[in-house]
């Protein structure tokens, strides 16, 4: 018996899709010119799709403090943060952060991936609850899957669902409600305010991840609860070091005078090498950084409802009414015409994620795009103007406004 | 063995997303017979789960193929309560 036979489904279906110049599952970066271009098979290209929201990857401290990092203490830790692996930076890149959330305590985890993993597979006992959103992304089903508690779901955002559910749970038990300050595929906010004061009502504890809104909501750039102001509503933060702050790894921030057992419990913290010297100093520049940029904030603000206003005059079907996100995500009415589009754009000099399911909710086909700090409003129009010529090109119907 | 109420109830809430007209019995799966998909199965679990006012977790439902394990399972979680 082949173990791989079954897979043929996928293998079928990929095999169907009319790509003629270009995969979207095979593109291959060839040369970053900058944080908005990249050369793609020999084009110039605008990166319109890399999560790289403040622009961070090329900052210069960062730079400068991840080289340094190499000739000081080597390419990397080769150790587990509970053994070998926790250097100076590393707590001092956890201190950076909790400073920066205003919180207690950080653990730094090695990708933002482990630490859903490693958050609430420890969380969530035999004996507990943890309730997510249906839309929740894979790391938080897969912490799920991997600890031992009861899951319960609930409709994307549907704050009378959740409730619901919560009233049926036993009232003494164990309860984490997870949920995500911004949507990733969509690009849509979450109503966190009720939605955590909801939880609070039935004992929950709360788990905020704000991969995809570190760096450009709230004041401090903390994410949507600090942006709708219900901070002393959640228990712990989770996020990334792999968009806003332009490098790899992953965090979890609390006030909870307990959290640093979880460094003892945290399968996907302790059973893996930490993060190598030069991504943490670059880390910990890059959120620095962050911290002082609210023109840039702005300005990448500016630049998401350039592209959503300039898209939806143009007649494409956006996933939400207006920008909440510097993710602006299309809806194509089906894999053929979205695989001519995507391959089409590209064409034209821009990437996108071309996202399908099970990455998108509800079978969605989308032309997803993400916009960073950095892209001029000329290149914001450029977009714009590559998206209708493409419309054009593959027979996707517009329906400009009246 | 779920009672007939409970079967019954279950047809009910089915019948909607019956878009193929499958004649509805216990040993009817979701997934070969009915072709519902993941985003269809989600509400459907919502629905059975406000129609008995219970809570179906997540971890469950890869073993229910057939209308007969849901409601069995819905029975259980019923006493259980």
């Amino acid at each position: 018996m082949d173990l791989l036979d079954k897979f043929d489904s996928m293998v079928a279906l990929r095999a169907s899709l009319p790509f003629e110049k270009a995969d979207p599952f095979t593109v291959v970066m060839d040369e970053i010119l900058s944080e908005t271009e990249a050369m793609i098979d020999g084009r110039r290209t605008i990166l319109a799709g890399t999560n790289n929201y403040m622009g961070m990857t090329f900052n210069e401290e960062a730079m400068a403090a991840a080289k340094d990092a190499i000739d000081r203490f080597g390419t990397g830790t080769t150790g587990s943060r509970s053994l070998n692996g926790t250097y100076a930076d590393h707590k001092l890149l956890e201190a950076t952060i909790a400073d920066f959330y205003g919180m207690e305590h950080c653990m730094v985890f090695s990708t933002g991936y482990q630490a859903n993993l490693g958050m609430i597979s420890a969380l969530g006992g035999k004996d507990d609850y943890v309730i997510i959103d249906a839309d929740s992304h894979a790391s938080i089903y897969d912490g799920c899957s991997m600890g031992n508690a009861t899951i319960v779901r609930f409709k994307h955002n549907n704050v009378e669902q959740m409730e619901r559910r919560l009233k049926r749970l036993p009232e003494d038990a164990g309860k984490l409600v997870v949920v995500e300050g911004i949507y990733s595929m969509l690009g849509d906010a979450a109503p966190l305010k009720e939605l955590l004061e909801v939880a609070k009502k039935y004992g929950c504890m709360t788990l905020v991840d704000e991969a995809h809104s570190m760096g450009f909501c709230g004041e401090n750039g903390r994410g949507v609860a600090e942006a709708l102001g219900v901070e002393h509503l959640v228990d712990f933060y989770v996020g990334t070091f792999s968009k806003s702050v332009g490098t790899v790894g992953g965090f979890a921030v609390s006030n909870h005078p307990k959290f640093d057992v979880l460094r003892f419990i945290s399968r996907p913290y302790i059973f893996t090498a930490s993060p190598p010297p030069s991504i943490v100093a670059s880390a910990i520049k890059a959120i620095e950084a962050i911290k002082r940029s609210g023109n840039r904030r702005a300005h990448l603000w500016e630049n998401a409802r350039r592209l959503h206003a300039g898209l939806k005059k143009a007649g494409f079907d956006l996933a939400t009414p207006e920008a909440q996100s510097p993710i602006i995500a299309v809806y194509m009415p089906d894999i053929m015409l979205g695989t001519h589009f995507w391959e089409n754009l590209l064409m034209e000099g821009v990437y996108t994620n071309m996202a399908a399911p099970p990455a998108t909710p509800a079978g969605m086909f989308l032309m997803r795009v993400s916009i960073n700090a950095l892209h001029t409003p000329e290149q914001i129009d450029e977009i714009i103007k590559r998206f209708v010529i493409t419309a054009n090109k593959v027979g996707l119907e517009l329906k400009p406004e009246a | 063995m779920a009672s007939t109420q409970t079967l019954e109830k279950i047809y009910e809430l089915i019948a909607p997303l019956n878009k193929r007209s499958v004649e509805l019995g216990p040993q009817t799966t979701f997934a070969s017979d009915l072709q519902l998909d993941s985003l269809t199965v989600m509400d459907l679990v919502a629905e059975i789960e406000d129609e008995f006012d219970i809570v179906l977790p997540l971890n469950m439902l890869p073993d229910l193929e057939t209308i007969e394990h849901v409601a069995d399972a819905v029975e259980k979680i019923v006493n259980e309560g």
